[in-house]
């Protein structure tokens, strides 16, 4: 049995078998095999050299002899490592002398390599190791990616454990069965934390050295209350855990009955509560809830779940699918929002050195417009289903989102033309999330609808922390007195602007931050489903006043932790199962 | 070259080279005598001062590391294996892997290239 501690980003305990899913990115740790599983393992080899050799043939094909043939002769000498009799039997022999994973294999002997030609002297033939690195990555991609699609046809229940998960690794899980999520990096509001709320199954991040120290099919119990992972736990253990599990869900259940009360303070003000959705399925877990719309539609998914970009009617079948749940009620589509993650990246012809100062979100759309006004068409044309609402993301300047209307108005007009129906008054808003639309908010709020607070992207942008790397996610946090006021801006301006306001990050999800958005004029929150009753229960547990009276003391603090420590004490009073 | 019977069945032919193109076996040589060498059935092994690895095996030939200047032995052993080590010593000592050699040769094209 051994526990580690990491960050509970998502409530909710799981006891389940454990899965690991590795990355071609960072180095595989030793795990055993059984036996009797030697030879699955060498054919697991056979098949990915197998694969990579088809890949490479493909590929190597596909070079025209331009350039002298330089890339066409680097993919011809890779294929010749790959049909290496020697270097394979070395692989396998290592499985089964050792006992070892065919990743694990796959690392060691073509790191051993690389390192023997990085040691020689000459440069000419010591540069060759990055060949090497190369064809350990298409292997290990090879072996990696049959066990991601091992994860989209799981039978049994599972946590998922891995360094680190990123859009496309998640939009694939059989949801059916992924019970509990770990990994070794990421902070409060990285993917994997986003991901882990919005299935409503417990989540652990920061566990920085978990990965290495399980094998696939332990055990794990996943404590995500208390931010604990046990592994192997004894019998003992897990009886402690099966009954403070059932007390849990207790809990829940008290939560879930006020779901039907209404969101108004004990001073009678009423809060607007939406959740922030990824799958339309998620849109009827949000009325669960008690949520009276949808604030933050993702559409990423769209993107991340296929092979090729999805369609006109991919886009309107699952905005019919989620509008059909919720009726007359609000449905946010936020346009597309990748391009600084993995996924994007790698398909680039040259991934950007700092991708989250790049070409991404809005930016991205407006260089690529065939595909931005495909998922414009479907989003006007399911308009006419219910109360749909369009948001553009990363907005970071008035003329950025003057194009972006610009061309809505553009797909107005071809849909005119068409003769389909669509809402001609369709609100359109903007996310706000970096500080330049912060500081300029009065501006852009002239002619935007609605602004909605994206505080992950806010945070980040305006600490200068990336909230995964966990060297500095200490730094993130949404009670920095510089966040605080630039939030403070946005909702004073748009309120001058008479226009609504929302905060759909993650940040309107932590109970400690409810009265302080109250208090600075919030009045509409949109946030994870499984959420919502707990949030619920702190409005109606505060009034207006005391809200306005504790942001008036936030704002007077200077430092993060003095203010952190003041709204956990706040928060406390009113509901202190939170913690 | 010498050729002689080891035993009754097996030919065996040996000889000895100098790598004379500048680079050396870097991965394109390598790769080219691989080819070579698997056009053959025979057994082929090629040494430095310090190791035997296989002729056939891209990866141990590049491990070799054998830079301008290095002189290699090879022994083959089998039906074929005076044409392997025919074939070897050609792609070797006379195209130099089709790649430019040291200076003095070079000094030799760039005259040629004034011309």
């Amino acid at each position: 049995m051994e526990i580690k501690k990491g960050i509970a980003v998502s409530p909710g305990i799981s006891i389940a078998k454990l899965l690991i899913i590795d990355s071609e990115d960072y180095r595989i740790p030793r795990r055993s095999i059984m036996p009797v599983q030697r030879t699955a393992e060498v054919q697991r080899i056979r098949n990915a050299f197998k694969d990579a050799i088809g890949q490479l043939t493909e590929l190597e094909a596909a070079q025209d002899d331009t350039e002298e043939g330089k890339i066409k002769d680097i993919f011809a000498v890779h294929l010749r490592f790959l049909h290496d009799r020697s270097l394979r039997k070395r692989i396998t022999d290592l499985v089964d002398s050792k006992l070892v994973t065919a990743e694990y294999a796959v690392s060691v002997i073509l790191r051993e390599i690389a390192s023997h030609f990085s040691k020689i002297k000459d440069a000419y033939i010591s540069e060759r190791a990055t060949d090497i690195y190369d064809i350990e990555r298409r292997l290990l991609r090879q072996l990696l990616g049959g066990k991601r699609e091992d994860i989209e046809h799981l039978t049994e229940e599972v946590v998922i454990v891995a360094r680190e998960l990123s859009p496309t690794q998640t939009a694939g899980f059989n949801r059916k069965f992924v019970k509990g999520l770990a990994t070794d990096a990421g902070g409060r509001t990285s993917h994997t934390a986003i991901v882990a709320r919005s299935l409503g199954i417990p989540a652990i991040v920061a566990l920085e050295d978990l990965t290495e120290c399980v094998s696939g099919g332990d055990t794990v119990i996943i404590d995500g209350n208390r931010g604990i992972v046990i592994v192997n736990p004894d019998q003992a253990t897990i009886q402690q855990y099966e009954a403070y599990s059932r007390e849990f869900l207790l809990l829940e259940h008290r939560l879930d009955e006020i779901r039907t009360k209404p969101a108004i303070t004990r001073d009678g003000t009423k809060i607007t509560l939406l959740g922030n959705i990824e799958f339309p399925d998620e849109a009827e877990l949000v009325l669960q809830k008690g949520g009276e719309g949808i604030g933050l539609y993702r559409t990423e998914f769209l993107y991340l779940n296929r092979k090729s970009e999805p369609t006109e009617k991919d886009h309107y079948q699952a905005y019919a699918e989620t509008i059909g749940f919720l009726k007359q009620r609000p449905v946010t589509i936020r346009t597309m929002d990748l391009g600084a993650d993995k996924y994007t990246q790698s398909k680039r012809f040259a991934p950007e050195p700092n991708p989250f100062l790049g070409l991404r979100s809005i930016r991205f759309c407006l260089q690529n417009l065939t595909m931005f006004k495909i998922q414009l068409h479907a989003a006007l044309r399911a308009s006419v289903l219910g109360d749909v609402r369009i948001m553009f993301p990363l907005i970071s300047n008035l003329q950025e989102m003057k194009q972006a209307t610009m061309i809505l108005r553009d797909v107005m007009e071809d849909l005119d033309e068409e003769s389909i129906a669509y809402n001609k008054n369709i609100q359109i808003g903007i996310m706000v999330e970096t500080p330049s639309a912060a500081l300029t908010a009065s501006t852009l709020a002239r002619d935007a609808d609605f602004l909605s607070i994206g505080t992950n992207d806010l945070i980040q942008y305006t600490l200068a922390v990336d909230r995964g790397n966990e060297l500095v996610s200490a730094l993130y946090s949404a009670a920095d007195p510089a966040v605080l006021r630039l939030i403070r801006t946005v909702i004073q301006d748009a309120h001058k602007a008479q226009i609504d306001v929302s905060v759909c990050g993650e940040m309107a999800s932590e109970p400690e931050y409810i009265m302080l958005l109250l208090g600075l004029g919030i009045r509409t929150i949109s946030l994870t489903p499984p959420m919502i009753p707990e949030i619920k229960q702190i409005i109606r547990s505060v009034t207006i006043q005391d809200c306005n009276n504790l942001a008036r003391t936030i704002l007077g603090m200077n430092t993060e932790r003095q203010i952190t420590r003041y709204l956990r004490d706040a928060t406390q009073k009113i509901l202190p199962e939170a913690f | 070259m010498q050729t002689e019977q080891d035993s009754p069945e097996k030919l065996v032919a040996e000889t000895s080279v100098q790598i004379k193109n500048a680079d050396g076996l870097h991965m394109r040589p390598a790769m080219q005598f691989v080819d070579v060498a698997n056009q053959f059935e025979c057994d082929i092994t090629v040494s430095n001062d310090e190791n035997d690895v296989d002729g056939k095996s891209i990866m141990q030939m590049s491990m070799l590391a054998a830079t301008c200047g290095t002189k290699l032995k090879i022994k083959a052993q089998g039906d074929d294996a005076k044409e392997a080590i025919d074939a070897l010593q050609e792609l070797v000592e006379e195209k130099h892997f089709d790649e430019p050699t040291p200076k003095w040769k070079n000094r030799k094209n760039k005259k040629k290239d004034v011309e």
